[in-house]
């Protein structure tokens, strides 16, 4: 399976080229460059790109692996960013440009702004490719310490298209709840390992925390949640593979709403079984909680998209299960 | 952690299909449903309508031709399943042996045992029901009583068993049974065999018990000096416990562990139709149930390959039972109880009942994140 390959080769990567302190330096406000040009050599920026336009033509299903492994290292690199914003370019026309490259519906902060060399904004289906040094800056973070940064448009913008009509006219917002629920999956397994190695050493009354059933009843919930917020991003990918972004806000939506409820249990979670020590500054898992903390903001909130689901069923005619089987995907025949 | 990976799976083709022709089904019967048959959902008995069932061709559907099955796949045998629980239908005269003791049957029985209770279960005309709970053993199963002694040209079963689901309505049980004891030292699991019993046979006494709900829905039987056949014992002499756990996966993943509320969320859906602010907290059981739906389809999809999801299966029904234990009080939190439709509130005020049985039955919540937790490495 293509998925597994590339996690796999990314997560190797990712290995050699961060770790914690690569995530200190980088919410101290440094670039990982030595990271990224690793990671940038493996060509992975134009996952989604098709083929024809020298991409590799992947899915987004093919994708969601890639990005939990991503956020299972805290997303040391802008490469989520870099994927989503090099198919949100082929898709308008436009050729990827090298480097770094970060995206950003029009009016929302820009991950990563400051340290890209090119932005693609999105406003509604208009597309436009910016060069970073040609937007004014205004600089400014999420509570991971991620750059987001919001920019003031000067000038003209290096190239401009239009979102096919698959895309819809609010394909950032979906692209990014989408790229961030499997990161959301990833970072979730990686605070989970994190929590129960701690609960199979930490010792108290003369044995591990994690032989007593209160704790490892604990576990066992951010487990359930960490796998339903993986499944249910890569759901939301396969419908969009099947039916295109726009018609998959439904499934995105859903996926968000579980990845974002998943962050906050299994980040509580694994806080208490961490206890002080997850606390300090000087252990990894607040790289990670912190994160999960941020990214269920982005992309859209879990009150955001609940509020568009209840929407969407209380308009759709008839019984409720009706409309969500009239979503399941029938292979071709 | 490899025992908590999903492979998503597409439906099956004509699943649209067949949900239609199970959907212009339902639609006859559905009328004669109340709210409470409806909140029941899978543990309403009827064998009227098992027995219409039976004649689609819809129990024991993935069974061979020659024992009355339909060789349709497992994901077709899953959208059937959801549709019957979607409508609410009393699916309980068939539920358990379409799900647990035909396939056990089928995989483990006699050529005999097959002919003799295959069709007749796929026809909606054999019910069974499952002994497993004891007065003195619960989620500690290993630790059961009853015994199966050998006696000339068979058994001898003696002990009691409790909770059974149906056990007055149903006419055979496959009982889990220690029919040597555990050895000394040894492990408790050994000894144990799963035996088939005539809940009419000689011997046989049903205490029906009374609900909350004022229903009696399961039963005390005991089991006085009953003569078993030789053949009664199904499968291996001794392996009952790794035949009993082997069926878990297929037990525990279901639609039946996270749609038995959803005859209210419907309900629901329909009485706040025209209400924006109740759109928010809709939209997150929606997503809830959406979720739970693409894994436990994932899981019905790893048992069609032939896999063992029997961890993953734990954490559905964990994740499931919570969903659909929470419904009534997600509902009741959107509408006041007395200003529900009648049949809103009938159905929210039998499940608000009922659904503390939902992480009962079929294996505790303790007991599914003791699996979990197992996985996990920290037991």
């Amino acid at each position: 399976m293509i998925g597994a390959e590339l996690a796999d080769q990314m997560a190797r990567a990712l290995a050699d080229a961060s770790d914690v302190t690569t995530l200190r330096l980088l919410e101290a406000g440094a670039f990982p460059q030595a990271a990224w040009d690793a990671l940038d050599a493996l060509g992975l920026g134009a996952a989604l790109v098709p083929e024809a336009r020298g991409g590799a033509g992947l899915g987004f299903a093919d994708v969601m692996q890639l990005l939990e492994a991503l956020g299972r290292a805290g997303a040391p690199v802008p490469l989520a960013e870099g994927i989503g914003a090099a198919a949100l370019l082929a898709a308008a026309g436009i050729e990827p440009p090298p480097g770094v490259l970060t995206f950003a519906a029009a009016g929302a902060t820009i991950p990563w702004g400051r340290h890209a060399a090119h932005v693609v904004l999105v406003d509604g289906v208009r597309v436009t490719l910016h060069a970073a040094g040609s937007l004014r800056w205004a600089h400014g973070s999420n509570i991971a310490r991620e750059a987001r940064d919001t920019p003031t448009v000067t000038g003209v913008p290096l190239a401009e298209g239009m979102l096919p009509n698959a895309w819809g006219s609010d394909a950032a917002r979906a692209l990014t709840a989408m790229l961030r629920s499997a990161q959301i999956a990833g970072a979730l397994q990686a605070a989970l390992a994190l929590a129960v190695d701690h609960a199979n050493t930490r010792k108290q009354f003369g044995r591990p925390i994690g032989r007593f059933q209160a704790v490892q009843q604990q576990l066992a919930v951010f487990a359930a949640e960490a796998s339903a917020a993986s499944v249910a991003a890569s759901a939301a990918a396969r419908a969009a593979d099947a039916r295109g972004l726009a018609d998959a806000t439904f499934e995105i939506g859903c996926a968000k709403v579980t990845a974002g409820e998943a962050a906050a249990k299994g980040a509580a979670i694994a806080h208490q079984v961490l206890a002080a020590m997850g606390i300090t500054e000087e252990h990894a898992l607040h790289h990670l909680t912190r994160r999960l903390w941020s990214w269920r903001e982005e992309g859209g909130s879990e009150r955001f998209w609940s509020a568009r689901i209840g929407a969407l069923v209380q308009s759709a005619p008839g019984p409720l299960w009706t409309f969500l089987t009239s979503r399941d995907q029938e292979p071709s025949a | 952690m490899t025992g908590l990976r999903f492979d998503l799976r597409d439906p099956p083709p004509g699943a649209a299909a067949l949900r239609a022709e199970v959907r212009a089904f339902l639609a006859e019967h559905e009328r004669a449903w109340t709210p409470e048959v409806r909140a029941r959902s899978w543990m309403g008995f009827d064998r009227t309508f098992t027995r219409a069932v039976g004649a689609r061709g819809w129990i024991g559907m993935c069974w061979p031709r020659e024992y009355g099955g339909a060789e349709r796949s497992f994901l077709e045998r899953n959208i059937v399943l959801e549709e019957m629980l979607a409508a609410g239908a009393p699916v309980g005269a068939h539920w358990i042996g379409d799900r647990q003791s035909g396939p056990l049957i089928l995989r483990l029985g006699t050529e005999a045992q097959r002919e003799k209770f295959l069709p007749g279960i796929a026809r909606g005309e054999l019910a069974f029901c499952i002994g497993l709970s004891e007065p003195d053993s619960g989620s500690d199963l290993a630790s059961l009583r009853t015994r199966a002694d050998r006696v000339g040209g068979g058994w001898l079963l003696n002990g009691r068993k409790i909770w059974t689901t149906f056990g007055h309505l149903c006419d055979w049980m496959i009982a889990l049974v220690r029919t040597s004891p555990a050895p000394e030292g040894g492990s408790r699991h050994q000894g144990l065999s799963q035996v088939l019993v005539d809940l009419r046979a000689p011997g046989v006494s049903i205490r029906p018990i009374r609900d909350l709900v004022g229903e009696e829905g399961f039963n005390e039987i005991t089991f006085d000096d009953v003569r078993l056949p030789e053949d009664a014992l199904v499968g291996q002499e001794g392996a009952g416990w790794a035949q009993a756990t082997s069926e878990l996966a297929f037990e525990r993943s279901g639609p039946d562990r996270y749609m038995s509320s959803h005859p209210l969320l419907e309900a629901g859906l329909d009485a706040l139709r025209a209400d924006a602010a109740a759109a928010p907290a809709l939209g997150r059981e929606v997503a809830r149930l959406w979720t739970l739906r693409a894994m436990s389809t994932a899981i019905a999809g790893m048992l069609q390959d032939g896999a063992d999801p029997v961890r993953q299966a734990a954490l559905v029904k964990d994740l499931g039972n919570d969903f659909e234990q929470a419904l009534p009080g997600a509902m009741r939190a959107l509408r006041d109880v007395e200003a529900m439709p009648e049949p809103m509130r009938r159905m929210h005020d039998y499940l608000t009942q009922i659904t503390p049985t939902f992480s009962l039955r079929g294996g505790t919540r303790e007991i599914m994140r003791g699996i979990i937790a197992r996985e996990l490495g920290l037991r």
